[in-house]
């Protein structure tokens, strides 16, 4: 009998080991950022006249800081739902990544806007220190400005209900406390 | 319709691979004649219909039927008509596609070669390959289908994937899935011999000259892929220990153990267990490696879409197949015997040295390839293996395995004298002093390890060559002599002298190539390994479906002697924006300069990559040697004449 035990444990742990592999994502790399403030910048906006915008104007509200593009067609796919946060009184700070500026305008002013503000990052260098590899990424940045969460990917109505949606409550309840 | 009479023939296909796997094996139970009868049959309308399934595929392919989801994937009209055909397998649906033609190819080829074989043996080993057909089918029309309809169709195509718009690249899937599918059938044999009970020679003979070809096609696949990633990938490296790369690796070192183990079987009627779990092992690592590319549990250089269902499909398959060898195997493998005994210096005792070193070279990149997935289950956070673990556990193994070759290639079987390291003093000193000679005048870089990998790849060649050189002098010609050598000895000799060629190459490249990344203003120049590069004039080219920066370098040596004028290019392909880099490479049997070109950093500077590569084209002559040698060894007419003398009359 033990001729066939050895073997099977043998692969039966192989195939366990693969199996398990399969529900891992090695793609999700959690981001080293999560925890920290978010990192500085001085970044001129999108629309209107307003002065360049600084991260420490933002603090004090959680906000969503969502990297979008008008060349991005995921980020097509996610613009209806931060339509609806939008609406639901979530405030939401937009980084438009390496666009052109007309084009951008475009965009919003056919598709609405959902953001409070929007920031441009024409070289793409705040897009570096934010560690955005791809557009669309949606960080949850806390009262005090730190981050705590990086979505990478377009959001959807699920990762909002069951991820993020319930980290800005708790970050509601610890300003609240 | 083509593509609904496409998809149609391939469902059939799959009905036909489930007549042909169960049929049969039931007659070759109850010895019933007329159930057997089918096995042959079935693999014939397999073949048929997939191939017309992968015709109808093609065929929307080349008429840019962008109704097809996955041509509207995977090409477009500005896409030249070649890479549109290479585009058929550019992509998991019409690679699964690719991979069942190939599996029906080698059953045809396998019912037609095997008249002679017993009846019983023959039936059950097409009947085995049916149940693989039948897994792989099933995997394509459940998860993977690439006939299914895009309505509304698309206008335009998104395009073949820009690193993929290559001459390897188009040969290189077909060639590494001759390799992995051949080796199923060296299972096949393997399980096949096994249900009979009888592991006699005659089931080692039968296997030998296909695993051997299984083998030659994923040699020549494995150097395709490592020269196309030398030249497109644009960091000039030829070898990464990716995990894709490793997939066809494994099998390779372990098809290599095989090939071996089976000569031992043949002649010597003993190592029977040992290969008939090598057969085993070398499909499962073959599944293996297609779990990993397809599955996405790893992340790798090559981005191929994913995903989990299909991974579990490829997980089911594995259980089943290597579960239900390795259960014949625990049940039938004691009953077994080796006859043939042999002394500890004998060629066999050196081919079993052989052996454990493949396998546990094998193992080795095995273990060095799923720890990152371990790791990740077991919570420990996220790492890659990379280059330096492989680089330190599987440089040792094979330095003793060359070291053995060399013995191997002139010992004799069952017991060998003393007098072999005598018979080999000749080639020893002959081979140290050529070693010291080329170590001296060629390597920069000395040390102690490539030295002695000089050392040994001069050694194996010196030894495969040894015995049509004594022939050569014994006959007093050189025709004569290499004439009075079987044709499989000459494949022998070939094989192991590419394998030195190889080992020599990699050396070489690996401790004296240089390289520098260089900021050049247009005009100016820099000078590396003996070379001047001169950044004379970078313009704007457009090819079929991707603009470019291209850059005119004129190279010279350090003297001012012309050498040769490189163009690299910077690519953009205008469907998918990403940029690609073509390296200018001016190739040599001695060195390759290589040149990239990066980004534009302004006021008319350029970033370049330059690289001077000493011997690097002889890492891929010497797998070219390998392959030729596999080849010669299958063709030897010993195979035919077998067959005329084994058949029944």
């Amino acid at each position: 009998m033990k001729r066939f035990i050895i073997p099977a444990v043998l692969l039966g742990g192989l195939i366990a080991l693969l199996g398990a592999g399969l529900g891992l994502d090695p793609r999700h790399v959690p981001s080293p950022l999560i925890g920290k403030p978010v990192p500085e910048f001085n970044l001129p906006t999108l629309l209107g006249e307003q002065a360049p915008v600084t991260e420490q104007e933002l603090l004090g509200e959680a906000y969503l800081f969502n990297a979008w593009a008008s060349w991005c067609p995921s980020c097509y796919q996610e613009h209806p739902l931060l339509m609806q946060l939008a609406a639901r009184g979530v405030k939401i700070v937009g980084l438009n990544v390496e666009d052109e500026r007309e084009a951008a305008i475009d965009v919003l002013t056919r598709t609405g806007n959902p953001y409070a503000v929007v920031l441009v990052d024409s070289d793409g260098r705040s897009r570096i220190d934010w560690g955005i590899v791809a557009t669309p990424e949606t960080f949850v940045i806390d009262t005090k400005g730190v981050i705590r969460y990086k979505h990478v990917g377009p959001l959807t109505l699920n990762d909002w209900q069951q991820t993020l949606e319930p980290l800005m409550a708790e970050i509601a309840n610890e300003a609240g406390a | 319709m083509i593509i609904e009479f496409g998809h149609f023939a391939v469902l059939l296909a799959f009905v036909i691979s489930i007549l042909g796997a169960t049929l049969p094996l039931w007659g070759a139970h109850r010895q019933d004649l007329r159930l057997m009868a089918v096995a042959v049959p079935a693999v014939h309308a397999q073949f048929v219909l997939v191939l017309i399934g992968f015709i109808a595929l093609t065929t929307a392919f080349l008429q840019n039927d962008f109704s097809v989801q996955y041509v509207a994937d995977n090409s477009n009209t500005a896409l030249p008509w070649f890479f549109r055909i290479a585009a058929v397998w550019g992509a998991h649906e019409g690679s699964l596609l690719l991979w069942s033609l190939i599996l029906c190819g080698w059953m045809l080829a396998v019912s037609c070669f095997s008249k002679s074989l017993p009846v019983v043996l023959k039936t059950r080993v097409l009947a085995l390959l049916s149940w693989v057909s039948l897994g792989f089918l099933s995997f394509l029309l459940f998860t993977s289908n690439p006939f299914e309809r895009l309505i509304p169709a698309a206008l335009e195509g998104r395009d073949l994937n820009p690193l993929l718009q290559d001459f390897a690249l188009i040969i290189h899937p077909p060639m590494l899935y001759m390799g992995y599918v051949g080796f199923s059938v060296a299972w096949a044999f393997a399980v096949a011999a096994l249900m009979g009970g009888s592991l006699d020679s005659t089931w080692a003979r039968w296997s030998r000259p296909w695993t051997t070809v299984a083998w030659l096609f994923l040699t020549i696949g494995i150097a395709l892929g490592s020269w196309w990633a030398y030249y497109e990938l644009g960091w000039g490296g030829w070898w990464f220990w990716d995990p894709v790369e490793n997939a066809s690796f494994m099998p390779w070192l372990m098809g290599t153990a095989l090939i071996h183990s089976l000569a031992v079987t043949e002649k010597r009627a003993t190592f029977k267990n040992w290969t008939v779990l090598l057969a085993i092992f070398t499909f499962s690592l073959s599944l293996l490696g297609t779990f990993l590319v397809r599955s996405g549990v790893l992340v790798s250089v090559h981005a191929f879409a994913t995903d989990p269902e299909r991974g579990a499909w490829i997980l089911v398959m594995l259980t089943i197949f290597v579960g239900f060898g390795l259960f014949l195997y625990a049940w039938r493998a004691p009953y077994i015997t080796s006859v043939g005994r042999f002394h500890w210096l004998s060629r066999e005792a050196l081919l079993l040295v052989n052996n454990v070193l493949l396998v546990v070279a094998a193992l080795t990149v095995l273990t060095g390839t799923l720890y990152p997935i371990a790791l990740d289950w077991l919570n420990q956070g996220k790492i890659s293996v990379g280059p330096p673990y492989f680089n330190a556990v599987f440089i040792p193994l094979m330095l003793p395995l060359m070291l053995a070759m060399g013995f191997g290639v002139a010992s004799r079987w069952k017991r060998d004298s003393i007098d072999l390291p005598k018979r080999l003093a000749k080639a020893a000193l002959l081979a140290t002093v050529l070693g010291l000679l080329v170590s001296q005048l060629a390597v920069h870089q000395k040390g102690v390890l490539v030295s002695v990998a000089i050392w040994l790849s001069v050694w194996v060649m010196v030894t495969a060559i040894r015995e049509p050189l004594t022939r050569i002098i014994h006959k007093r010609s050189v025709i004569g002599g290499l004439k009075s050598m079987p044709l499989h000895l000459h494949g022998m000799v070939l094989a192991h002298f590419g394998l030195a060629v190889t080992a020599m190459g990699i050396a070489f490249t690996s401790v004296d190539s240089v390289h520098a990344d260089e900021v050049i203003k247009r005009g100016e120049s820099t000078t590396l390994g003996g070379y001047q590069f001169e950044f004379m004039a970078i313009e704007d080219v457009s090819g079929p479906n991707y603009k470019a920066n291209r850059a005119s370098i004129r190279v010279t040596t350090t003297d001012g002697e012309a050498v040769t004028w490189l163009y690299p290019e910077e690519r953009v392909y205008l469907v998918q924006k990403s940029p690609m880099t073509e390296a200018g490479i001016d190739a040599g049997f001695f060195r390759d300069v290589y040149v990239s070109v990066g980004e534009p950093l302004g006021n008319d500077s350029w970033s370049f990559r330059i690289q001077v590569k000493p011997l690097v084209r002889w890492i891929w002559l010497g797998a070219i040697f390998m392959a030729l040698g596999g080849f010669l060894a299958v063709v030897d007419p010993r195979y035919r004449k077998a067959r005329v003398a084994g058949a029944p009359a």
